[in-house]
């Protein structure tokens, strides 16, 4: 039930991405080769020789939270219109290639990346180095194509956000949690921005941020690393470096005293999201905070043994659903979160309460010791998990790496969560779960009821328990 | 720029050649489960799941009955209660996981696979399928929250349309049961119809269980005994009856306030062992499976601009499954869509693909094929589906040759023969 992470998938629908926040990498096994080509291209290759495949992926330093009003959602845009076409390639033509290749293909945008992949049978490796070398520096952005695409994108818009009233409530509450930061923005950007979007304003963003320094390539799977640097100099090598001027750092100004709002929306059942402003590993002057963090999220929701599931689901059976989240990946300072659906016969002020009486909890009470261990036996064991995944293990390395964090620090994640202590997730709660630091949104369906009498009577409960 | 393209592509290819899949073994344990096992020796994990045919095509006249069975599984066994089954799964790391389809219900483990652990794990995982408490207490929290579920539904119109189209497409014929139940019928149900339910269907003649992962041959035998020892042998499933073919086609336009209307087209259309599998998988493959590249998505997403996702697929099951075409766009642009779509299944019936489109597809599925089995949770997933329907042991092993043998005329053959583009269910919902 935990948090999905808000990526933004485009091009088709056809993955999914739940990142556990206990799945990361294992222990003490940092087979990852690095390479950097002269033009500063960093080469990242995981030899995994289970199957004959190969992930490739390739990761720029530009998401949303690069963005500024009045061009948020160009990032994203721009990923689609990747697909569009180069000096020798025709629109679609990337994909066309792939799939004829047996390849099967995607990208992503988020608030701090953009990312492009393909995976395919090891031996065509090469055909996806070589396009997306090509787009890297030979991208043709035309009009006609912008045109449609964008219209596109005003589609995916509406089917992810505008129709969804969870969505909805998230973009308002992010929009008003952060004020000056650029997590303020949707990573798919306000329609208006998207209305007024300009080809123009793709070739900037283009220029700017497509560079070889400025991007990082994943190859995990059935391959020889050292055979694999040989292919990317080939093809990479060539494209000249374009100096990178660095994003301003736009940090959040500083939050003077919890903040709600309400969404009113076409929708049947409420919602609730609460965020705590929190470090993250890139912020945090002491690591040992986002590690705590970490810990602290497994205990509220790492499972069905875990608080919100066992106390606010069954127990007091208040909330259909209720989650907590942390990233503690992100570039920049986050949020700690909440999330819920209360049960019939049970109001949105009610399930609200016990969220707070959870944080206070954690305030007061220091955390037990089977809690602490089943979490880090969860720990353990999804390392090895997900070894099964070639993808998940590029993806595991393609974030770090984009957000400023040497890979390798993966490889500390299980000893650095096996040495929390109680008392530092205590001290983490009191000094980040604050008022002061608090947004809450609450999703209000427009044409509901205003009683929250359950439509349904239960005429059953007190009945016979027995066997 | 096409042909550029194939020019460009046929130098890049090679003629694929038949691979071959997971070896997979095959036997039955002492109560009647039939059981199937990959060696996968490289991660020290184990995964197994069990399938049972209880899926909501048994609900008769309980929709909402085979989902809430599932979901009450591991709320109790013995004298432990969902906190303490909860605590022991997690407290190894072990991964209990639950799902009710049409014609399954899946319960699955995955455990790093040390002895001690991978006891614990399995020991609590029979007990669960076997022998669940199944307590009133839980049995009506997760009654209601099935209630607040069918609300929720009612504020996503993907999901207005989905049960819409069932409900069409299907008619009496118990594929057009909503597995989320409907207000009447969780309202009705009692803690006894669950009993029952899990009685009658959990039991091992009924079951298909699946093993990958690093145990050897006799170790699977051993494991497959212990979670199938505490299940009755009972019966299999009775047989589904037949899917009838649509006889005039039907249109419904569901209203609902959103910017999009979201469009759903199709029939049934096929099921797993079908002759026509092979023909019409790859059919549609060009059709509207393939992604961006789709005729569907070249057409509605790439010339127009209309939609962000157009797809078709078919769902094979048991008996005929659906074919699907589906598309959402913003309220003003449906009917133009919509007609977009109807001229391209009418076109695509009447001529089949190209022959160009056609290499396309063979090359995208035979030279991915090892992308199909590249995990064990996907060959657990691939076995598991092979054992319940029945399918061949060479299924993945021949899977590229029959693809190869697919062509253009048998396409159209096939295509004239089962979809009917005057015979289609149509559902818009949206437009408000």
């Amino acid at each position: 039930m935990r948090l999905a992470s808000i990526i933004l998938l485009s091009v088709t629908l056809a993955v999914s991405f739940a990142l556990p926040a206990q799945a990361k990498h294992r222990e003490g096994v940092s087979d990852v080769r690095q390479y950097i080509l002269d033009n500063g291209l960093k080469i990242l290759v995981k030899e995994d020789h289970r199957a004959p495949v190969v992930v490739s992926q390739i990761w720029y330093k530009v998401g949303s939270s690069y963005e500024y009003n009045g061009i948020t959602g160009v990032s994203h845009v721009l990923e689609h219109m990747m697909f569009k076409g180069t000096k020798s390639l025709g629109p679609n033509e990337f994909s066309k290639i792939i799939a004829a290749n047996g390849g099967r293909e995607n990208a992503f945008t988020g608030k701090d990346y953009t990312a492009y992949f393909q995976t395919l049978h090891k031996d065509r490796l090469e055909v996806s180095m070589r396009l997306e070398a090509d787009r890297m520096h030979n991208l043709l952005l035309r009009e006609e194509d912008f045109a449609k695409e964008v219209n596109v994108v005003k589609e995916e818009r509406r089917l992810r956000t505008e129709d969804k009233p969870t969505s909805l409530t998230y973009e308002q509450f992010t929009a008003a949690a952060f004020q000056t930061s650029p997590y303020h923005h949707p990573v798919i950007g306000w329609m208006d921005d998207l209305e007024n979007m300009e080809l123009e304003d793709l070739q900037h963003w283009y220029e700017r941020w497509y560079s070889p320094s400025n991007a990082t390539l994943v190859i995990v799977g059935d391959v020889k690393a050292d055979h694999v640097y040989r292919m990317a100099k080939k093809y990479f090598g060539v494209i000249p470096n374009v100096k990178i001027k660095p994003v301003k750092p736009q940090r959040e100004t500083k939050q003077r005293g919890e903040r709600r709002i309400k969404v009113r929306a076409q929708a049947e059942v409420p919602y609730l999201l609460m965020g705590y402003k929190v470090p993250v590993l890139t912020t945090a002057k002491d690591k040992d905070e986002v590690y705590a963090l970490e810990v602290m999220a497994g205990i509220l929701d790492g499972g069905n043994s875990a608080r919100l599931s066992k106390e606010l689901v069954r127990g007091k059976q208040i909330a259909v659903s209720a989650g907590a989240g942390y990233d503690m990946y992100d570039r920049i300072d986050n949020l700690f979160l909440f999330d819920g659906r209360p049960s019939t016969g049970h109001s949105i002020e009610e399930l609200e309460t016990s969220l707070r009486e959870q944080v206070q909890r954690l305030h007061t009470t220091l955390a037990t010791q089977d809690e602490l261990d089943r979490i880090k036996a969860q720990v353990v064991a999804s390392k090895v998990y997900e070894l099964d995944s070639v993808f998940y293990q590029g993806m595991q390395i393609g974030t770090l790496e984009t957000v400023g964090l040497d890979h390798k620090q993966l490889d500390e994640y299980v000893t650095r969560i096996r040495a929390v202590t109680p008392e530092q997730v205590q001290a983490v709660a009191k000094k980040y779960l604050i008022d002061e630091g608090l947004t809450v949104a609450i999703l209000e369906p427009e044409n509901a009821k205003k009683e929250m009498a359950p439509a349904v009577v239960n005429k059953e409960s007190g009945a016979d328990n027995a066997k | 720029m096409r042909n550029k393209l194939l020019v460009l592509l046929s130098l890049l290819l090679v003629s694929s050649l038949s691979i071959a899949g997971p070896k997979i073994e095959q036997w039955k344990t002492k109560n009647g489960a039939r059981v199937f096992y990959v060696n996968a020796p490289q991660l020290p994990i184990v995964d197994l799941r069990i399938v049972f045919d209880a899926g909501s095509a048994r609900d008769a006249d309980k929709p909402g009955l085979a989902a809430l069975t599932n979901s009450l599984l591991d709320e109790g066994t013995g004298t432990l209660n969902a906190d303490q089954v909860a605590e022991q799964f997690e407290g190894i790391g072990a991964q209990f996981g639950a799902s009710s389809l049409r014609d399954m219900a899946v319960v699955s483990i995955r455990s790093l696979n040390d002895k001690v652990t991978l006891d614990k794990a399995l020991d609590l995982f029979s007990n669960v399928v076997a022998k669940p408490t199944l307590p009133e207490e839980s049995f009506q929290r997760n009654r209601k929250a099935m209630l607040v579920g069918l609300k929720v539904a009612k504020q996503r119109p993907n999901s207005i349309a989905s049960k819409a189209y069932y409900k069409q497409v299907f008619g009496d014929h118990p594929y057009a049961i909503d597995g989320s139940g409907t207000e009447e019928s969780l309202t009705a149900m009692k803690r006894q119809d669950v009993i029952d339910y899990h009685g009658r269907y959990y039991v091992a003649n009924n079951a298909v269980i699946a093993i990958v992962g690093a145990v050897s041959r006799a170790d699977a035998a051993k494991l497959a005994e212990k979670v199938t020892s505490r299940l009755a042998a009972g019966e299999a499933a009775a047989t589904l009856p037949k899917v009838k073919p649509l006889t005039a086609a039907t249109t419904k336009r569901i209203k609902h306030k959103s910017q999009q209307t979201h469009i759903l087209v199709g029939q049934p259309g096929m099921h797993r062992g079908d002759p026509d599998y092979i023909t019409l998988y790859v059919g549609n493959h060009v059709l509207g499976g393939s992604g961006l590249v789709s005729r569907l998505s070249e057409q509605v997403r790439e010339q127009r601009g209309l939609a962000y996702s157009a797809y078709s697929y078919f769902s094979p099951m048991r008996e005929d499954g659906p074919f699907t075409m589906g598309l959402q766009t913003k309220n003003s642009q449906a009917d133009e869509a919509l007609a977009l779509l109807n001229k391209i299944i009418k076109e695509y019936v009447e001529n089949g693909p190209t022959e160009q489109e056609l290499k396309r597809s063979k090359q995208n599925i035979t030279g991915g094929f090892a992308l199909r089995v590249d995990s064990n949770k996907k060959i657990v997933e691939y076995i598991a589906m092979i054992g319940f329907y029945g399918l061949s042991l060479d299924y993945l092993d021949t899977f590229n040759d029959r693809v190869e043998a697919v062509t253009v005329e048998k396409i159209k053959d096939a295509f004239k023969r089962r979809i009917h583009p005057d015979k289609l269910v149509t559902i818009m919902v949206g437009g408000e």
